[in-house]
């Protein structure tokens, strides 16, 4: 990794911009999950309608920075901390809209179950609990992002894990629920696929911290044993 | 790349060089692979072409040049560098194209047979085949065909550069050294030679120096960075543009102040 300036400024504020869009839509993410969070104890119907219409503000920051990426690449021909930055941000922000896209799954799924006349937190009690984690997993991968900080994207993959088993968990609540009840089948599925995208928002706050490490160390830790992170 | 058996070409062990009093190579110890493209990158005046130019004893021609250490070839582990050795028969071994496209003021034909004729070989039958497969060699053969009698100073620039790498290949050369090849080319004739260079690394060795990050990435294997008269980084040319080991390489090829 390297600090000292380019030759060319013009290619330092090429960078620098892109850093900021990056940082940029990744604030956005982040606030549209915890959106979704609060919309899940809340149920109002207007925080859900202004997650739906932010997720095209996230989308067309994905489209822009990509072709930003490509007009780095073709104009600028990057090596080394560079590339690996450029490609980096190109593999994050489809995580990152990705990320959003659950967002979005989950203020629906809310929407559904409280339109039922259903409040979905009389369900999932532990849903909360591992949502705020995947929130606070988006906003540390962004963190090791915009700090160039290994240890913090370390962090973030290490609790990954602590998530899925949060996930397991709730699922086998929720199975219990409706084997005891089937009433409750709807809004359990409905949970479910709640549940399954606050996970999913924490597998992509660990790609982003993936590629974070990929960009400042040039390892390639995608798909590696535990021990070998 | 997956790993495969390297063979040893040539190897700089503790080279030092001197213009006069000048130091212009400091205790280079490199080793350059059979069959493979080296590329040398480094700013202006960190001795890279000094460096490429050691290996044929081009040096040799002024006085006051010094060389220090050796440079062994294999599989005889000669010194290119003893002065025992002759250095016509090292640059026989030993091909140089430049920069400039040079060709003699004479045929196509008489360009490329100039090496073999000083080597005593004038069989016009042996001639005739040597001629044709080295410009078959340098993907020139199929546009020059029918005018070999022609002047060569007549051909375009990319025509007369892969003149010269022809006449470089006719008296097999197990290594040839290219000093900047296409800077003097167009884009399209610069993609002729970088694909030449590709194809011809099945039968030679190659090492070449160039300015330009993007074609060393391209042709090269191997990659060494130089600085000041020293070898700051060399090793496998895929991880030196991704993941350099040194800063001071990762400066220069993502163009920062160092």
């Amino acid at each position: 990794m390297s600090d000292s300036q380019h030759l060319s400024s013009q290619f330092d504020e090429d960078l620098a911009r892109l850093r900021t869009h990056v940082l940029q839509m990744g604030g956005l993410v982040e606030t549209q999950v915890s959106a979704a969070i609060e919309a899940y104890t809340s149920g109002e119907v207007a925080v859900v309608k202004a997650i739906v219409d932010n997720d095209r503000k996230v989308n067309d920051l994905e489209k822009a920075i990509d072709d930003d990426c490509a007009h780095i690449i073709a104009k600028r021909q990057p090596a080394a901390y560079d590339l690996r930055l450029v490609l980096g941000i190109s593999k994050i922000v489809t995580d990152l809209e990705r990320a959003g896209d659950e967002a979005k799954k989950i203020a629906k799924g809310v929407q559904r179950i409280y339109e039922n006349g259903h409040f979905p937190t009389q369900y999932g009690v532990g849903i909360r609990h591992i949502a705020e984690a995947a929130l606070v997993m988006i906003r540390q991968s962004l963190d090791a992002f915009a700090r160039r900080d290994v240890l913090q994207a370390q962090s973030v993959i290490k609790a990954d894990k602590d998530v899925d088993v949060e996930f397991k968990s709730i699922i086998r609540q929720l199975i219990t629920h409706m084997m005891e009840d089937p009433r409750t089948i709807t809004t359990s599925i409905d949970i479910i696929s709640i549940a399954r995208a606050i996970e999913r928002i924490g597998d992509h706050a660990k790609n982003v911290s993936e590629q974070v490490i990929f960009i400042v160390e040039g390892r390639d830790i995608r798909h590696l044993k535990e021990a070998a992170k | 790349m997956q790993n495969e058996n390297l063979t040893l070409k040539a190897e700089a062990r503790n080279l030092n060089f001197f213009y006069g009093e000048h130091k212009a190579l400091k205790g280079i110890n490199m080793p350059i692979y059979d069959k493979k493209v080296t590329a040398l990158i480094g700013p202006s005046g960190c001795g890279k072409s000094t460096y490429l130019r050691s290996f044929n004893r081009m040096h040799d021609l002024y006085p006051g040049n010094r060389y220090e250490g050796e440079i062994r070839f294999h599989p005889d582990n000669t010194n290119l560098l003893a002065s025992e050795v002759d250095p016509i028969e090292v640059r026989m071994r030993v091909g140089m194209v430049f920069q400039k496209p040079n060709p003699f003021p004479k045929s196509i034909y008489e360009n490329v047979a100039y090496g073999l004729r000083v080597r005593g070989e004038n069989n016009k039958r042996v001639l005739d085949d040597k001629i044709e497969h080295a410009l078959k060699g340098s993907a020139l053969w199929e546009e020059v065909k029918d005018r070999l009698h022609d002047l060569a100073s007549n051909l375009s620039g990319g025509q007369q550069q892969r003149l010269c790498i022809a006449r470089a290949l006719a008296t097999d050369p197990e290594l040839l050294l290219f000093d900047e090849p296409t800077s003097a080319l167009d884009p399209i004739a610069t993609g002729a030679i970088e694909e030449l260079v590709h194809e011809l690394k099945k039968r030679v060795t190659i090492l070449i120096v160039t300015h330009n990050m993007q074609q060393a990435a391209r042709v090269s294997d191997f990659t060494a960075y130089m600085y000041l008269g020293e070898l700051v980084e060399f090793g496998k040319t895929d991880e030196i543009f991704i993941k350099p080991k040194d800063k001071r390489t990762e400066d220069y090829i993502t163009g920062r102040m160092g």
